[in-house]
């Protein structure tokens, strides 16, 4: 570190560092606390936010219909992240341990799905299975079915469509995890007479499990507000706490109701984050 | 011919926290003269010539460059410059870009800048490197630009942090001479940091040895093998053998000391009677007889003998089991059995006052005896 | 030969794997692309009636599809060029100095990686209904700022760690000011970092479309004019200009890519 003349360095400190602190006083902090504080305030006739200190929002946050909304929220996100796991661990860990300059290339086309809106792309995912679409004309051109058959609009597709936004998300850390992962431990795990499975289990499993947490944090959390994937694909059969909000703010127009609802997912996430610390996770890693 | 000091430090003192790495440092750097700050590592030598380049602030102490204050001056403002120990090349400039950077900071003109680092790469010997960039260079062709991208800026002192300890030995001694050559060509003052003391035998005019923040002695190589001023001093550089004992008797000059294996003399001023000293002497100054000598009553065996080229070494051991080590010309080896008794000659051993920090634990030696 | 065979076979099952994965990634693009050369005129859009280039012509009369475009690159534009200054600061900053409130500075980065996009989306748009920044281009450059400085600041910070700061010292050294110092030596040594970290927010910004959707007013950006004609079908022009956009920027990429090769030689 260097350190220089206290005054010198105060100058440097402000200049350097006050954009910033001021910036995200403003634009983060701020507004997330007047969130805060506005899930405690009520509505007039004409849904403009009134000061008045109350819990009602807080009381309508235990509607069963929001309740049942909320479990399924949580079962989406859950399976979002086990699917995410399941399917990028095995390909993650075959591209991080190509050996010929493919390597690059194969990273590079997991990225590049990204560089194309997101929303159309699961729109091309609705255009692509609906009733209509090209995998039921596919399936009657091969005589597989008779009728076409509907895939869109239930929990199933939502989870999909999650899985198919949130992936990247996924396989970028355990990526990262496994690419630094050591061969000479495995020659070394085998040497001593461990089989695969126990190699994967013993050796390969811990070393990249912190790939796996900082893979299921940046996953879990945004697919429990991923609206717009629940309202294509899950044509609202299959709503998320996203939903809820964005109902609140854009159409039901009650401001309050869907801070509240909010705090539910800074809750959930603040839970998660320290969870994430607490097996030892490293928050830099899940920015870059 | 008078002198003139270049830079002068003045009881400095630099805490970090509660880390006291520099304690009450006073030292004299004259012009033109080749000095080695030298001290194993968390010396406080680093912190030293960093103090001096403007990169760290003396918590108390005055530092004066040319008889100036340079407490307020920045890094940019004081005309001494800096080899750095990772070389610190700028990655992204080629190698005459580097070393033309001091001048562009002045305003140099473009021509003359050309000419002047041209000259320079000539000097350091990399003529027609001036396009590659560092990675594309050898260590030691890194080395020499770095020492070209400050001495031309003509600084009053240049200081260089430990600048071969990334060379291989070969190399090492190379660049030595390479350096020493630089120093004496372009008579700039060097202050040189090093944990080599070979390195720093070999190069300095002067060595000032620091041992855990404090300078414990500054002085040529000569007199800093021949009389170390404190007992770190006569360990840390070349090889010895340190007696620790009580005045017994004083004669004059003679001293006589109850070591923990026997009686021995030495000369040495201004002590005085039951005082706690060490005794250091080289392996080359110890001497052996077989029949007692008036003075010394140590008593040894020879344990091994190794001839290495021209001398050899040999380790005997005292009843208590202590080493001593003894180094004679080939050809004069010692008898493997029988007794053999331990002195040295008046010159040959430097008596050494005990510090007061290490007080109690001569007492707890001396008393285990 | 047991052995080499196994292998063999585990080595296909590898690349089959891989295979149907980016297929997995890629099918949509195909259906878009695909969609782009769509004869049918009829909503909404989604069989096949033929190929024709049409839509890439009646692409450039539809001036409310090409106005969304340019907010979209006039919005992605500033609101890097402003996330890149402050984030190179502030990495460079907090990397090299100690201080108080480093850790608030610190939490508040991580916020917007970590936080539901919905959430900041409300709460960028209550600060700006109560504060009556009008809503439009300029609070869609304000928000998409925001969640971009962070990505630009952990991205130079994770290229620091390895960063040598006697460099900086021994510009000071050879005369150079502080400000100087930081153009001439800091900012060309993080360029690579600070490029990748502006790609970034670049790509953040174009394809935003939850933050956009609570903060952008009347203004709309084309992944909003997505959203829009989502409800009725997705319309060719569309999947024409996505078309082009993909093009776009895998060009783009790929040249920015090789000049940063270029540039660490």
């Amino acid at each position: 570190m260097v350190m220089k003349t206290k005054k010198g360095a105060a100058i440097s400190i402000a200049t350097m560092v006050s954009p910033v602190t001021l910036w995200m006083a403003f634009f983060i902090a701020i507004p997330l606390l007047y969130v805060a504080v506005m899930s405690f305030c009520g509505t007039d006739e004409n849904y403009n936010v009134v000061f008045r200190l109350t819990l009602e929002n807080y009381r309508r946050l235990l509607d069963p219909s929001y309740l049942q909304i909320y479990m399924q929220s949580i079962l989406i996100a859950f399976l979002t992240t086990a699917f995410c796991i399941l399917l990028g661990y095995p390909f993650a860990f075959l591209i991080a341990r190509t050996k010929s300059r493919k390597k690059a290339l194969l990273y590079m086309l997991v990225i590049i799905p990204f560089w194309t809106n997101s929303l159309i792309r699961i729109y091309g995912w609705r255009t692509f299975l609906s009733a209509s679409g090209m995998l039921n004309t596919l399936l009657m051109k091969l005589n597989l079915i008779d009728t076409q058959i509907d895939f869109l609009y239930n929990i199933g597709t939502t989870v999909f469509g999650m899985v198919y936004c949130l992936f990247p998300f996924m396989i970028l850390p355990l990526y990262t995890a496994i690419e630094k992962l050591d061969i000479n431990l495995l020659e070394a795990s085998s040497d001593l007479g461990a089989r695969g499975a126990s190699t994967f289990f013993h050796i390969i499993l811990p070393l990249t499990a912190s790939g796996i947490f900082s893979g299921s944090i940046m996953v879990f959390i945004p697919a429990l507000g991923y609206f717009f994937v629940a309202d294509i694909l899950g044509g609202g059969n299959s709503d998320v706490i996203g939903n809820l909000i964005e109902r609140q703010f854009q159409s039901g127009n009650n401001w309050p109701l869907g801070a509240a609802l909010s705090m539910i997912l800074i809750g959930i996430t603040l839970l998660l984050v320290k969870l994430y610390q607490k097996c030892g996770g490293d928050m830099e890693s899940l920015g870059v | 011919m008078e002198k003139t000091k270049i830079v002068e430090i003045r009881n400095v003192n630099k805490l970090y926290d509660e880390n006291h790495v520099v304690k009450d440092l006073s030292l004299d750097v004259y012009a033109g003269e080749f000095l080695t700050l030298l001290g194993s590592s968390g010396c406080g030598k680093t912190t030293t010539l960093r103090m001096i380049a403007g990169f760290e602030q003396p918590t108390d102490g005055l530092i004066l460059v040319e008889g100036e204050n340079v407490a307020d001056k920045e890094p940019y403002e004081r005309n001494v410059n800096t080899v750095f120990q990772s070389y610190a090349l700028f990655p992204h400039m080629t190698v005459f870009d580097n070393i033309a950077y001091g001048l562009k900071m002045k305003r140099v003109k473009k021509k003359e800048i050309h000419d002047r680092v041209m000259e320079m790469l000539e000097l350091v010997q990399l003529g027609g490197f001036e396009k590659r960039y560092p990675s594309q260079l050898s260590g030691g062709q890194k080395q020499r630009v770095a020492i070209a991208r400050a001495l031309i800026n003509n600084p009053k002192v240049l200081l260089l942090d430990e600048p071969l300890g990334a060379l291989d030995l070969k190399l090492r001694k190379q660049m030595q001479l390479e350096l020493k050559r630089l120093q004496k060509k372009l008579n700039i003052t060097f202050i040189y940091v090093t944990h080599d003391q070979e390195e720093a035998l070999s190069m300095s005019d002067r060595i000032a040895v620091m041992h855990g923040g404090v300078l414990e002695q500054v002085a040529v190589p000569l007199e800093i093998y021949e009389s170390p001023a404190s007992k770190f001093v006569a360990t840390f550089i070349g090889e010895t053998n340190l007696f620790e004992g009580r005045v017994v008797k004083i004669e004059g000059n003679s001293v006589s000391v109850m070591v923990e294996s026997g009686m021995v003399t030495a000369l040495g001023e201004g002590f005085s009677e039951g005082e706690l000293v060490s005794i250091s002497v080289r392996p080359e100054r110890m001497n052996y007889s077989v029949t007692p000598v008036e003075g010394f009553t140590i008593e040894a065996k020879v344990r091994e003998q190794v001839y290495v080229g021209s001398v050899i070494k040999a380790i005997v051991e005292l009843g208590n089991g202590n080493e001593v080590k003894l180094e004679r010309l080939a050809g004069q080896a010692l008898p493997m059995d029988g007794t053999v008794y331990l002195y040295w000659g008046e010159n040959d051993a430097k008596l050494l006052r005990t510090p007061d920090n290490e007080f109690f634990q001569a007492v707890e030696n001396i008393q285990m005896c | 030969m047991v052995r080499t065979q196994k292998r063999k076979l585990k080595k296909g099952l590898g690349v089959g794997y891989c295979a149907l994965i980016y297929l997995f990634l890629f099918l949509p693009i195909a259906v878009i692309i695909t969609n782009s050369f769509n004869a049918t005129t009829s909503k909404p859009y989604m069989t096949w009636k033929g190929f024709t280039f049409d839509w890439y012509i009646k692409l450039f009369d539809n001036s409310a599809l090409l106005d969304s475009f340019g907010n979209t690159i006039l919005i992605a534009v500033c609101s890097t060029v402003l996330a890149t200054c402050i984030g190179t600061l502030a990495a460079v900053g907090m990397y090299r100095y100690r201080f108080r409130g480093k850790g608030v500075i610190d939490a508040l980065l991580y916020i917007p990686v970590v936080i539901p996009e919905i959430v900041l989306g409300i709460a960028l748009l209550t600060l700006f209904a109560k504060t009556s920044i009008p809503r439009g281009i300029l609070s869609l450059v304000l928000a998409h700022t925001t969640f971009s400085i962070p990505f630009v600041v952990f991205n130079i910070r994770a290229r620091l760690t390895g960063y040598d700061n006697s460099v900086e010292e021994a510009s000071m050294d050879l005369g150079a000011g502080k400000v100087e110092t930081f153009f001439r030596i800091t900012v060309p040594i993080l360029a690579p970092a600070i490029g990748g970290g502006a790609l970034l927010a670049f790509t953040l910004s174009i394809d935003d479309v939850i933050i956009s959707y609570f903060t952008n007013g009347q203004t709309k950006t084309f992944p909003l004019k997505v959203m829009e004609s989502i409800k009725s079908g997705v319309s060719p022009d569309v999947n024409a200009l996505s078309t082009l956009i993909l093009a776009g920027t895998t060009l783009l990429v790929i040249l920015t890519q090789s000049n940063l090769f270029k540039r660490r030689k």
